[in-house]
């Protein structure tokens, strides 16, 4: 493929998103680089939700490409997009909890629809492990409503973790959440990094976060990829579209 | 020449929930079938439902006795108590007032509960995890309340009944066997079928409406609460609509 990199896990190329006249996303082009973590920053809504969701296939974009896992997202049939669905883990803004289900079925949920044979004593040593590794273990039975903005968000995480995801979509992590729960998140995503080697691209204001988790950082200004690169060099810029979020 | 904004709205959401129920219909007949989210929501739907519509159906089949004896006593008819009766709320007050008292609880219910899932994701969520949510959430919830309604009206209309026999026993004297037999001697096929048939319809305009609103929910809380509120308002207008096609139909097919 034209200009493809055979590193990159996510490569979007000139996408572009409107929503009637309004244009959202103009010829947005970047690279998800195998096993990084690649920070998307821009402000309140320039559209980083909208183009993460692109990547899912939950939104579809007017023109452009992205390729997910070598896979052709915008090509896929429904159980192409399934299968790819199946292997991009993906962290909802608003968490996304199922309100009327258990927190066990929460997690229960993805696996029994992607992974339609799974027998019960697997899919409970799953849920016990996901649970774990988010401290939460003792919730299993409860909820949604019953847990805190924090527990909410470390339960759609364990969700997210479930099916071991090759790559993990983060819309805003630790939005919302006290400085100390938002520290935990983060490290919690480095840990999940270096654990199971997966790429993410992560959305986020917090520059906490970002200057914890990210390996590289891509701007988003006026619906294009403005500038692409490391925490240290993007700080040191004196370009007032890039250091607005550094103040 | 402009049409006022109004219209114009007006014909965009019609035009949108034509194709709402186009797509119904489409992922209905296609599989995979979510067999036991359909008979979820038709407990939910349906069972939870049956005390409310219970109490109605009591209250109207009483009090309607109470109200029409006097009339009847001065035509001198009032032997005729129990055909009156047993007429009006099989042919029309039964489904039309259950079907009315159903919009209210499970249109706005099923409105307020899609229209929290999609202003917090939980639509996308499901789609992410390999499930089509319009299967899983309206399909089964449209199929079952077009399923549930007619059942719910067949018991309202029971009890309604019964609560009319007690009515005439207020100040006169009937067997309950005499009286059910007066009442079926009364009721033609032609009473009872258009009368079931039209609360299928009433039952998937509610669901169908219902789904429409909290499917298509704008972001917000705010949002949400108006995707209640106008199911509730349209799918009640859609009952009565119906029910006006439905009694040009009958009168034209002469079952009247
Ligand atoms: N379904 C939609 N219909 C119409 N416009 C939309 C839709 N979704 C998003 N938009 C518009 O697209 C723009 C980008 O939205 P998006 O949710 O991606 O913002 P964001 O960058 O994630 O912001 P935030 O940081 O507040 O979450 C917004 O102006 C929004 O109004
Ligand atoms: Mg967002």
């Amino acid at each position: 493929m034209e200009g493809h990199n055979p590193d990159a896990v996510i490569a979007i190329d000139r996408l572009v998103k409107k929503f009637g006249e309004k244009v959202v996303l103009n010829e947005f082009t970047v690279d998800l680089k195998r096993g990084e973590n690649l920070v998307v920053l821009g402000r309140s809504g320039s559209g980083k939700s909208v183009l993460i969701k692109c990547v899912i296939g939950l939104m579809r974009p007017e023109s452009g490409t992205i390729n997910v896992l070598g896979e052709d997202v915008l090509s896929l049939d429904h159980d192409g997009l399934d299968n790819i669905r199946s292997r991009v883990g993906f962290l909802f803004q608003s968490n996304a909890l199922y309100d009327s289900m258990t927190v066990k079925q929460n997690l229960e949920f993805p696996m029994r629809r992607h992974l339609k044979n799974i027998d019960y004593k697997e899919s409970m040593d799953r849920i016990m492990d996901a649970l774990e590794n988010v401290g939460l273990a003792h919730t299993l039975n409860m909820m949604p409503s019953e847990l805190s903005g924090g527990m909410q968000k470390r339960i759609a995480l364990a969700r997210t973790l479930i099916l071991n995801p090759e790559i993990i979509l983060y819309d805003e992590p630790t939005t919302g959440l006290d400085p100390i729960t938002g520290k935990e998140i983060t490290l919690l995503m480095k840990e999940i990094q270096e654990k199971y080697k997966t790429s993410s691209i992560i959305i986020s204001h917090d520059m906490k976060c970002v200057k914890r988790a990210a390996d590289r950082i891509a701007v988003l200004v006026n619906g294009s990829c403005y500038a692409v690169d490391t925490y240290d060099n993007l700080k040191r810029s004196s370009d007032p579209n890039i250091n607005q979020f550094f103040e | 020449m402009r049409m006022p904004d109004s219209f114009n709205k007006y014909l965009d959401e019609t035009g949108a929930t034509s194709r709402f129920t186009y797509r119904y219909f489409h992922e209905l007949v296609r599989p995979r079938y979510e067999i036991r989210q359909f008979l979820r929501q038709c407990y939910l739907i349906g069972y939870n439902s049956l005390p409310l519509i219970g109490i109605t159906g009591f209250i109207m089949g009483l009090v309607l006795t109470i109200q029409l004896r006097p009339s009847l006593i001065s035509y001198g008819v009032e032997s005729q108590l129990p055909v009156m009766v047993s007429l009006a709320i099989v042919r029309e007050i039964g489904p039309v007032i259950t079907a009315l008292i159903f919009a209210g609880k499970i249109s706005s219910s099923i409105g307020a509960e899609l229209g929290s899932m999609k202003v917090t994701e939980q639509i996308d969520a499901m789609e992410v995890s390999g499930t089509n949510p319009f299967k899983y959430l309206v399909v089964t919830r449209v199929a079952a309340a077009t399923l549930m309604l007619p059942v719910l009206v067949m018991i309202s209309d029971a009890i309604s009944l019964y609560g009319s026999y007690l009515g005439v026993n207020i100040r006169g004297n009937t067997s309950l066997r005499l009286f059910f037999f007066q009442v079926f001697q009364t009721l033609q096929f032609g009473d009872v079928l258009p009368a079931f048939i039209k609360t299928f319809f009433f039952g998937f305009a509610i669901g169908i409406i219902g789904c429409y609103k909290g499917y298509n929910s704008s972001k917000g809380t705010e949002g949400v609460g108006r995707s209640a509120n106008s199911a509730v308002v349209v799918s009640s207008l859609m009952v009565f609509i119906i029910d006006l096609i439905a009694v040009q139909i009958t009168d034209i097919l002469g079952l009247n």
